[in-house]
């Protein structure tokens, strides 16, 4: 809601200055998003006239003007626009004068000429953004009056930022009633006295929708003249609250929309047919509106139609058929009361938003039309002549405002205060409410203009923004002293990012939508959730794996310069749209060698299985198994599908050579990405006892088939460990030279442990003989001859 | 006696003139061995007469201490010149970079989050979470915006099909929560937003941390006091001044947009509010019993102004050059 503060004070005018005033309504609620001036700052501007033009005797496009600016001679100023002329009132800039732009003026000779001052345009006065010639003011502007002063450019335009409850203040009137409330000042009153009826003309109004439409008022007003000019003071409001002239009936209806809040329609009664009729619009109607938008109507759509059909959208905007144009003689005036559930986004669903349905969705006071018709009645006639026929009105059972209980006690230990309760009676007689007292409660009749006040809470909020929120006192709570409950068994977020971090990694965050093309590139199971509106087709998908968004970002950095990265992000990802399908990741990325470029170490590209230490230390102390795997993003030769208790929980692989090439990398990425639930799992640990005995450590080397996952291996003996040996490991792969064709060469490390006795050579024997036997049998491996 | 002078002053000249500790046992022997010179004195003893012989055993083994005096200082020099020889030889250029890996780095809307956790966690917050695609229900109808209410117009909401919406803000996870949990409550929830909205200063996915506490006292000077308490621990500045400002959160009654003092001026942080009854009616507590509030902070223009980032669209680029000042 943008307004002028002069129009404001009209109404109300407390002791602040601007800055208080902003001030006052900012922490009341009514947000002041912006101020400005009416005009940019300058001075020495008078209003002048041009008492006679001749043309330069050295310039063919410039005149010599005499220039009465007040008392005392006239004087000479060379001037350039086409449209100085003798009789002209204008603005002129005296010698001294500053205008916007820091431009001076100076006495100055032009082509041999001297001028003593310029006169202006409203351009160079900062008041509009271009302009043809000089100022043109009415024939009586007084000659000589400072400039500012005659057009009040002192003025300041606010911006409020109201919230959707306070439709109220939607209005001159309604900002001043609260401007009153809150400072005690006087509010002036709006002269809404009956306009003189001279004819008997009236035009038939029917009301279907009387639950939608409680009241509605309408006049006739005949022989109005369409060319007359709005006259300058209500330009100057309209223009200040961003509104143009457009035709002095409408002018008036936005005038009083803007004055006192209510919404009004003037139709051309020439293009009336019959009589008015509100009601919903049938499916499939068809009307074109002011703004020659072509709509199609929804059956819970209300409209003001005559027997022809559709006029308007009640509430919304008007139809182009029967608006008022210059043509116009004679007028129906539409003032009505629409409830907001009747309004509500209804406009939104034709693509509208408009000054009407933005009032009536938030609530107009139901007592308004009857004022608003007579004072714009009063307008028009006085603006355009015409002869005014009486109001009529249809009015249903109209709504009225219910007493809402209130405890004084309930208010204060909500807010944490110590008010008197005839404080709050107080507050609420100064906004305008009926206060009844019974014992403790209050019973609180809200005016008809508030919209927003229907349980005790409202009241509760209208005694706390009165109060002041700047009032309440700032206490720390008291709560019970409990501690958090700290689970070990599941680890924070940030302890596996610190670790990841140590080894290298990089956070990022990425968009949770991306390309669909990109999704499909990376999912590897569940549904695709596209977005109905998204806001680029690059982000119309919910990403189904975080690998998409590390591998852009890896792009992205690779185009700026980077060769070497290690990136992570811990994020949802979206396998269908329910609860559950949203599951939590962590992913990684590696791109590049596997140790910074450094002194004293030889490069080397990083590989399959440096990252599969990194993701096997996010699992530290379990272990977690690794079998060769299929993923639509991955080389199908270099995948493992990592798994935790035997339950599927994430991937690790090279990126797929086809989308290698794809996204144009010169090396394949590594990457990872696991079920974040599996990686915070954790057990408690458990003591279990130290031997006093100490261990003894055997090696083997055994030659097996090539292509035996040696995974495997390690998995089926340390299920089989024969008695006394605690752990398998494998230390040493070979393949190749010494090596016969198809074979590989396997060195295990067995650790041997009795926790009750020193183990003797002949029970070493057994377990070590135990193991190669079992080695033999299950994977067909024989002892490495040495 | 003179040889007894001339054999120490040819140890003392033989000492000297080695440099290793075997150069040295070798020319011990020769003075000290079995038939060293020294040991050769004292066997020459008994040649003497009884009444000279006391004199002249006191005197060779005065000059056996002697030369045992300087073998023992010349030992001590020989092992301090190879230690400093040692020390020498092993030195290193200390200046080399070190070797390994690199550290990396948290994202500093990560690092802004924990510590806002951190803070609200030293009062008794817990963290809670919930879905990011949400249904309209706890996305606003619990949150008392109905269907066609003008605040809706506020949100602008990414659907899904079939009907579900990606949040438009934290709020909901009060919802999930207050239904699995009784009062009292006390917890925060941090976590990804998304409106339709995307210029220099909108991202259509950013982060918030929602506030919840609910008893049968907090009240809205409490709110004010934890807020307060927050912000000026957060920016680590007593001076920090917040003002409450009276605004419309249809979940909140009242409701409060948070102001923080900033240079000059005031910078709106976030929006809060006494929890609506109606929001308490759709999770079955108890309005006449309880009250609480609720606050929601945004986590982006907290971590702007907080490390002077000047342009929300950097926190989603990923530039590692940007995300390494964070580290």
């Amino acid at each position: 809601m943008k307004f002028s503060e002069n129009w404001l004070r009209s109404l109300v005018n407390p002791d602040l200055d601007s800055a208080q005033l902003e001030h006052l309504v900012t922490m009341a609620g009514l947000e002041v998003e912006a101020v400005e001036p009416a005009a940019p700052a300058f001075d020495k501007v008078v209003v002048a006239e041009i008492l006679s033009a001749e043309k330069h005797p050295n310039a063919d496009r410039l005149q010599v003007c005499r220039v009465q600016v007040g008392e005392g001679e006239p004087l000479q100023i060379v001037c350039g626009a086409p449209n100085a002329r003798a009789g002209l009132k204008t603005a002129c800039a005296l010698v001294g004068a500053e205008l916007p732009g820091e431009f001076k003026i100076k006495q100055a000779k032009v082509r041999s000429v001297e001028s003593f001052g310029m006169l202006c345009s409203a351009k160079e006065l900062g008041l509009t953004e271009a302009a043809e010639g000089i100022l043109e003011l009415p024939a009586d502007a007084p000659v000589g009056e400072d400039f500012r002063a005659y057009r009040r450019l002192g003025d300041h335009l606010l911006t409020l930022k109201l919230t959707p409850n306070r439709g109220d203040c939607l209005s001159i009137l309604g900002i001043a009633r609260e401007v009153a409330a809150l400072t005690g000042a006087q509010l002036n009153h709006i002269d809404c006295s009956p306009a003189a009826t001279t004819i008997a003309d009236s035009f038939p109004v029917t009301v279907d929708e009387p639950q939608a439409c409680p009241r509605y008022c309408g006049r006739v007003i005949r022989g109005i003249d369409a060319q007359a000019a709005t006259p300058a003071w209500m330009l100057e409001r309209l223009e200040r609250s961003g509104l143009r002239g457009i035709h002095p009936v409408v002018d008036v209806t936005n005038y009083v929309l803007l004055e006192l809040g209510q919404p009004m329609h003037a139709f051309d009664l020439a293009k009336l047919k019959g009589g008015i009729r509100v009601r919903m619009g049938q499916a499939g109607e068809k009307l074109a509106l002011l703004n020659e938008q072509a709509i199609e109507l929804a059956a819970d759509t209300l409209v003001i139609a005559d027997d022809g059909g559709p006029l308007a959208l009640a509430g919304v905007m008007g139809g182009a058929a029967s608006a008022v144009s210059d043509a116009t003689r004679d007028i129906f005036l539409e003032s009505a009361h629409f409830v907001p559930a009747a309004i509500a986004g209804r406009a939104r669903r034709y693509g509208l938003s408009t000054d009407s349905s933005h009032r009536f969705e938030r609530g107009v006071d139901i007592d308004l039309p009857r004022h608003a018709l007579e004072r714009a009645t009063q307008l028009i006639l006085d603006i355009c002549g015409g002869q005014a026929g009486p109001l009529v009105e249809t009015a249903g059972e109209t709504p009225r405002r219910k007493p809402v209980a209130f405890r004084p006690q309930r208010a204060c230990r909500l807010l944490g205060i110590d008010l008197d309760a005839g404080e709050m009676a107080a507050i609420f007689g100064r906004l305008g409410m009926q206060v009844a007292e019974q014992g403790d409660t209050f019973q609180v009749t809200p005016p008809g203009f508030r919209f927003d006040i229907e349980r005790e809470v409202d009241l509760i909020e209208e005694v706390a923004r009165v109060h002041g929120y700047e009032a309440i006192p700032t206490v720390a709570p008291q709560g019970a002293a409990c501690l958090l409950p700290v689970s070990e068994t599941e680890r924070a977020t940030s302890e596996a990012k610190r670790l990841l971090n140590v080894r290298g990694y990089q956070e990022i965050i990425t968009y949770s939508f991306i390309a669909a093309e990109l999704d499909a590139d990376f999912r590897a199971g569940g549904q695709a959730v596209a977005l109905l509106n998204p806001i680029a087709s690059q982000m119309d998908t919910l990403r189904g794996s975080l690998m998409a968004g590390l591998v852009q970002t890896l792009r992205h950095n690779l185009n700026h310069g980077q060769e070497r990265l290690r990136l992570f992000e811990l994020g949802r990802c979206f396998d269908g749209a329910t609860a559950e399908a949203q599951p939590l990741r962590l992913a990684g990325l590696v791109y590049g060698h596997a140790r910074p470029e450094q002194w004293g170490e030889a490069k080397r590209e990083a590989d399959f299985f440096d990252i599969r230490n990194d993701v096997e230390a996010l699992f530290h102390p379990l272990s977690v198994q690794f079998e060769r795997a299929e993923h639509p993003a991955l080389h199908p030769g270099r995948t493992a599908r990592i798994s935790l208790d035997g339950q599927a929980i994430g991937w690790l692989g090279t990126l797929h050579p086809r989308l290698v090439q794809k996204y144009d990398f010169v090396r394949a990425p590594i990457l990872f990405e696991l079920a974040w639930s599996a990686v915070a799992a954790r057990k408690t640990p458990r003591y279990a006892g130290l031997s006093k005995f100490p261990a003894v450590r055997r090696d083997i080397a055994v030659v097996t088939d090539a292509d035996v996952a040696v995974g495997e291996i390690l998995q089926a003996a340390r299920a089989n460990l024969p008695a006394k040996m605690v752990d398998i490991a494998l230390f040493d792969v070979y393949q190749g030279k010494g090596m016969e064709s198809g074979k590989k060469s396997l060195a295990f490390s067995m650790l041997l442990q009795d926790t009750e006795k020193t183990l003797t050579d002949v029970e070493i024997e057994a377990a070590v003989e135990g193991m190669m036997q079992f080695l033999a049998e299950r994977f067909n491996a024989s002892l490495r001859a040495a | 006696m003179s040889t007894l002078d001339e054999i120490l002053g040819e140890a003392q000249a033989a000492f000297v003139a080695v440099d290793s500790l075997p150069a040295l046992d070798q020319a011990k022997a020769r003075f000290l061995g079995k038939s060293g010179l020294v040991t050769e004195q004292m066997k020459g003893l008994g040649a003497l007469a009884p009444e000279e012989r006391k004199a002249a055993g006191a005197r060779i083994n005065q000059v056996k201490d002697q030369v045992e005096a300087l073998l023992k200082a010349r030992r001590e020099a020989i092992q301090v010149a190879q230690l400093e020889h040692q020390l020498k030889e092993e030195s290193l250029d200390v200046t080399l970079p070190g070797r390994g890996e690199a550290v990396g780095g948290l994202h500093p809307v990560t690092r802004t989050l924990a510590r806002i956790e951190q803070l609200f966690a030293s009062i008794g917050f817990e963290v809670a979470d919930g879905p990011e695609v949400e249904t309209d229900f706890y996305n606003f109808t619990a949150l008392n915006i109905p269907e066609d209410h003008p605040a809706r117009a506020m949100h602008d909401t990414f659907y899904v099909q079939g009907g579900q919406l990606l949040r438009t803000h934290t709020s909901p996870v009060q919802v999930h929560y207050m239904q699995d949990h009784q009062p009292p409550i006390r917890i925060i929830a941090p976590g990804r937003v998304f409106r339709v909205d995307s210029d220099a200063t909108h991202s259509p996915m950013f982060h918030q941390v929602e506030g919840l506490w609910v008893d049968e006292q907090a009240s809205f000077a409490n709110l004010k006091g934890v807020i307060q308490d927050f912000l000026q621990r957060f920016f680590e500045r007593d001076d920090l001044r917040v003002r409450f400002r009276p605004s419309f959160f249809p979940f909140t009654e009242p409701s409060a947009e948070m102001d923080m003092s900033w240079g000059d001026g005031w910078l709106e942080i976030g929006g809060c509010g006494m929890v609506h009854p109606n929001v308490f009616a759709h999770v079955g507590v108890d309005p006449e019993r309880y009250q609480g509030f609720a606050f929601g902070l945004g986590v982006e223009r907290l971590a702007m102004l907080r490390y002077g980032v000047d342009d929300l669209r950097l926190f989603f680029e990923n530039d590692v050059r940007f995300l390494k000042q964070f580290a």
